[in-house]
């Protein structure tokens, strides 16, 4: 039973830690800002995105359009804003997508092990192979770009680092005398999973989750700037860069504006992950 | 040394079916009709099937997987829906571009992140590392597309330094050099982010190691130590890792490529993508898929050269 108290314990030792490293607490206030403007965008800044003004296209940041307005006349910061709805929600969605699935499938090879281990582990390796961006792109185009279909693409560039993450530790547990003891009990496979080896894998798994969320939002943002992104009108922070770099020499604020949201964006949730993963793995908490 | 090579490779043939399977997969058996994704939905009838013919889609999927295999074992990676060259040869073209920029962008990378890493490591915790880790994460969090657009900006539009439009005369070195400026700096300023985070934490754990100690216990000046000791060791999983890392640099060339309006193979697979052009997708999936398993293989083989412990494993 050590295992569970261990799990039981850990809570206040890695609060303490995270709550200790400044550049981690900057990085959970960027991302909650930014799910914040996210999300309460139209009360934020109420102006229509798809809002078309013939004539004021192009102009340059001012009172009325902080961030200018774009080659239709749309104000740049509200599209800025509900473009971050997009953003976050295909990069949330595809990372729980990637988390449970991919869990799913390390858990199953490193519990069931023998061949459909090796099976699974291989595919794995020849997954995580394949350039990211090219993945998410050979299925967009296939599949074509909608909200889902960009979700089950980036899922799927995103599968192999969670189902590595979860096969290891479930080796090493599997053989443990608390799973033997609940073997010996009669319990079933099924419950010793989720009993007994979820719960002392899903901070590892979390880890992960953080740190590939960046990766996500930045796979969405280059399908988007190639075209292959939610269709506009719709804005998308990518699709936004898209639109402005045709205009980048009269107006460079339309592509250096959603660049910035997607850099800080990303950058602050590296740093959250950062921070998460020095909190709650001790053995690279020193790197 | 011999066996370990051979032994290598012939692990690689498995991983290299594998990959193709995937590629075929992906491209087959994916839910979607290749002939309708290239035609689009207000094609015939008519249209639809004489196009599934000619790209051998009413053929049954195990004999179109032979094909597809047969094909990429003789070096065809079929014809061009658009051009009707062949995708093999249209890749030749413009491999140069792409190969010229990764190389200019390693070797920036190299020069750069692996200093900075080390010197970060050696002041673990003192603002040199502090501003360091804050330059790599931010490189690191920079999609390759917004930070060529600033240098762009910067650079080419408002300072002049470099030309704009990045297509350069392949017969004059200087102009080559001029136009690989900007894309090169754009992805080994990326990639320097990578090295640097990766070479910081590799310094630090051989600073940690007991022949490390050793050889300051030695009375060996700290100099010494952390170039003949320390760095040469802490190079090795660097080099690993830079190897892992080409998946990622792939996609930034691509993205490089397309900003800087440079001939390579991202601007291929932009045109292919605008064109439908699907076997030439295809094609150029296997053929990074493929570079990638061997890139690997080599750099594990290159890993046995430098360590013998790794070739008995």
């Amino acid at each position: 039973m050590s295992a569970t108290t261990a799990v039981a314990q850990a809570p206040q030792g890695w609060v303490r830690r995270f709550r200790n490293n400044p550049t981690s607490l900057v990085g959970l206030a960027i991302f909650l800002a930014v799910i914040l403007a996210a999300v309460f965008a139209p009360w934020i800044w109420p102006v229509d995105p798809l809002e078309q003004d013939v004539v004021e296209r192009l102009v340059g940041p001012s009172l009325a359009h902080p961030l200018g307005t774009d080659s239709f006349g749309r104000d740049v910061l509200a599209r800025l804003l509900h473009a971050g709805r997009i953003s976050l929600l295909i990069g949330i969605s595809s990372i729980a997508l990637a988390m449970l699935v991919g869990s799913a499938i390390g858990i199953a090879a490193g519990y069931i092990g023998g061949w459909f281990d090796a099976m699974v582990t291989s595919l794995l390796d020849v997954l995580l192979s394949f350039p990211t961006l090219l993945l998410g792109l050979m299925v967009v185009a296939m599949l074509g770009s909608s909200v889902e279909n960009l979700v089950l693409a980036i899922a799927l560039t995103e599968l192999a680092p969670f189902a590595r993450v979860a096969r290891a530790p479930t080796i090493a547990l599997k053989n443990r005398d608390f799973i033997e003891a609940g073997r010996a009990l009669g319990f079933s496979d099924l419950r010793l999973v989720v009993v007994h080896i979820i719960p002392n894998l899903i901070s590892d798994v979390i880890v992960v989750a953080s740190l590939w969320l960046a990766a996500a939002i930045r796979t969405e943002a280059s399908l988007s700037f190639i075209g292959l992104g939610v269709k506009p009108p719709t804005p998308t922070w990518g699709g936004m860069i898209r639109e402005g770099f045709e205009n980048i020499l009269d107006a460079p604020w339309l592509a250096v504006a959603p660049g910035l949201a997607i850099l800080i964006t990303v950058l602050g949730i590296n740093l959250l992950g950062d921070g998460l993963r020095d909190a709650i793995d001790p053995k690279v908490r020193n790197d | 040394m011999g066996e370990y090579l051979l032994r290598r490779l012939a692990l690689a043939i498995p991983t290299l079916l594998l990959t193709m399977s995937m590629v075929f997969i992906l491209a087959r058996v994916v839910p979607g009709d290749p002939a309708l994704v290239i035609l689009g939905d207000q094609a015939s009838l008519e249209a639809l099937a004489a196009l599934r013919e000619k790209l051998g889609l009413d053929r049954p999927l195990h004999l179109q997987y032979f094909d597809f295999l047969a094909g990429i074992l003789q070096g065809d990676l079929g014809r061009s829906l658009v051009t009707g060259k062949s995708v093999w040869l249209e890749l030749l073209s413009v491999l140069p571009y792409t190969i010229e920029l990764t190389l200019a962008a390693i070797l920036l990378g190299v020069l750069f992140g692996v200093p900075l890493g080390a010197y970060a490591a050696v002041h673990r915790n003192q603002w040199p590392d502090t501003l360091t880790r804050l330059f790599s994460l931010t490189g690191l969090s920079f999609p390759a597309f917004v930070s060529a657009i600033l240098l762009l900006l910067v650079f080419a539009i408002e300072l002049r330094w470099f030309p704009v439009i990045s297509a350069p005369k392949m017969d004059d070195p200087l102009d080559r050099l001029r136009h690989l400026a900007l894309p090169a700096m754009n992805l080994g300023l990326l990639m320097t982010a990578y090295v640097t985070r990766v070479s910081r934490a590799s310094m630090l754990n051989v600073l940690g190691e007991d022949y490390v100690r050793t050889a300051r216990a030695k009375g060996i000046g700290a100099r010494a130590v952390l170039w003949r000791h320390a760095l040469r060791n802490a190079m090795i999983p660097v080099a690993t890792v830079v190897g892992l890392y080409l998946g990622t640099m792939i996609g930034n060339s691509v993205l490089t490529e397309i900003v800087f309006n440079r001939p390579g193979l991202g601007k291929l697979i932009l045109g292919a993508l605008n064109l439908r052009d699907y076997t030439m997708l295809q094609g150029l999936m296997v053929f990074f898929a493929g570079f990638i398993v061997l890139a690997n293989a080599a750099t594990d083989i290159a890993y046995g050269l430098i360590d013998p412990r790794v070739r008995y494993k």
